[in-house]
């Protein structure tokens, strides 16, 4: 029943968006933005900072995923949804599991149009070369972010000053996740890719995203009950 | 392991938000086949308490047992048989009135979800609206969705919190007709209401709070209007 409480979860997530499109529009809009201010800010004569494009990547996957995570759990928390959802009978953690897996595929949705945008206005176009390791670091990095970003946003849904509390206390937790991400990032952007160095920070990727979703599938029903 | 009980006992439950108090030493039983009321004016615990009873708080001390079962330790299995009709009315409002109680089937296990959600809007009497959002509905037809997504498992504890608000006499009627065959079934309902009036008559069982706290409790409640004005009067 969890796995299949874990579908429904996300599907319905998916379906609402989809009919909606609110949060999808927002995120995209905010993270070209982003990025098209870094570009008329950093880019001179044409020219970009050389390894530039990793960091400025995952700037805008931070920024624009917290305005996600931010979204998600206000539209749960206007009709008292969420309430609903853990009131049904499956383990809770099936619930954070949806929510996540619902932001995870919202922020690829994103990447996809946000990985071609930086490589055409970073000079960055190395990046596409590799799409294998490109889609590994980005979708691990993704959901280490989204993992701690997930628990801390169901946990502030009650908080009256949520907006600002998600981003306070989230950076300082993913410190590690985008360091990981914007140097893995940039080993793709070498003329030669290195596969140990591209293998090492894919594999701590990983290990955080182990740590963080074990973390906050243990933590989570306790915090959403008390 | 059974999932069923006849009876929940709240034993010396407090509930507090730091230094509030929101419900205070509160205890009771209500048995199989009974309608609860729990009355009080605003701020009396009501909602906390139901809260608590759904599993969605844990009390600050005390115990809530739902026959033999532990919130803590049968927790899914123990949410299979709760309903909950909240403040809120707990649907998407982008979703259909289909969609909205498929979804909840769905996660509530019941076989053949659509058919079951299906039936659930025609007991509404909103068979016609099924592929509408719920969000072009009026307050009262959004009020009889959210009424059969908390019944959609035919639960064995029913926790209403004002369950008449925006409702119509027709549906007013309805939903207490409804109420009582619930309790001719041998479920528990337990409702939070200000509406003396709808509640006399159709309640077991009352238990009068007040700051948190149980001013009184009453089995068989007659003239309840007045029961609870000498309730709330002492000071």
């Amino acid at each position: 029943m969890f796995a299949r409480a874990v579908w429904l979860i996300l599907r319905k997530d998916l379906r609402v968006e989809v009919r909606s499109g609110e949060i999808a529009y927002t995120t995209l809009f905010f993270a070209v933005s982003c990025v098209l201010i870094f570009a008329f800010a950093l880019v001179r004569e044409g020219r970009a900072p050389e390894d530039g494009a990793a960091g400025l990547l995952w700037i805008a996957i931070a920024f624009a995923g917290t305005l996600a995570l931010g979204r998600t759990f206000e539209r749960e928390r206007q009709s008292e949804t969420l309430r609903a959802l853990l009131m049904a009978p499956t383990a809770r953690p099936a619930v954070y599991l949806g929510k996540l897996l619902g932001i995870v595929a919202l922020l690829t949705g994103v990447e996809v149009i946000l990985v071609p945008l930086v490589a055409f206005l970073f000079e960055a176009s190395a990046l596409l070369g590799h799409p294998v390791w490109l889609a590994a670091i980005l979708v691990a990095g993704t959901v280490g972010f989204a993992s701690v970003g997930t628990l801390f946003a169901a946990m502030l849904i009650r908080a009256r000053s949520r907006d600002v509390l998600l981003p306070v206390l989230l950076y300082p937790v993913i410190v590690p996740v985008m360091i990981a991400a914007v140097r893995g990032t940039s080993v793709l952007l070498q003329p030669e890719v290195d596969d140990q160095v591209a293998s090492f920070w894919l594999a701590l990727l990983a290990a955080f995203d182990v740590v963080f979703v074990t973390l906050a599938l243990w933590t989570f029903e306790p915090v959403m009950t008390d | 392991m059974t999932t069923d009980f006849d009876h929940v006992a709240v034993d010396d439950v407090s509930r507090h938000f730091g230094r509030r108090r929101a419900v205070s030493k509160v205890s009771f039983v209500v048995r199989a086949g009974t309608i609860l009321g729990l009355l009080g004016p605003n701020g009396a615990g009501k909602s906390t308490m139901l809260a608590m009873l759904a599993t969605l708080l844990r009390p600050t001390a005390g115990t809530i047992r739902f026959g033999a079962l532990d919130p803590r330790a049968d927790g899914a299995a123990l949410r299979s048989r709760i309903g909950v009709l909240g403040h809120d009315l707990f649907l998407y409002p982008e979703l259909t009135a289909l969609e909205n109680l498929a979804f909840f089937a769905s996660l509530y296990q019941q076989p053949n979800a659509p058919a079951v959600a299906s039936g659930a809007l025609t007991r509404a009497g909103l068979s016609d609206r099924a592929h509408d959002p719920v969000q072009s509905f009026s307050r009262g037809m959004r009020q009889r969705v959210a009424l059969e997504r908390a019944l959609i498992h035919n639960p064995r504890l029913a926790l209403l919190d004002e369950p008449f608000t925006g409702l119509d006499d027709a549906s007013t009627a309805a939903l207490v007709a409804r109420l009582r065959a619930l309790r001719d079934s041998g479920a528990i309902v337990i409702l939070a209401t200000h509406d003396l009036e709808l509640a006399e008559g159709l309640i077991d069982q009352a238990v009068f709070l007040r700051e948190g706290r149980v001013a009184s409790t009453m089995a068989r409640p007659e003239r309840l209007r007045s029961a609870y004005r000498d309730v709330m009067g002492q000071s």
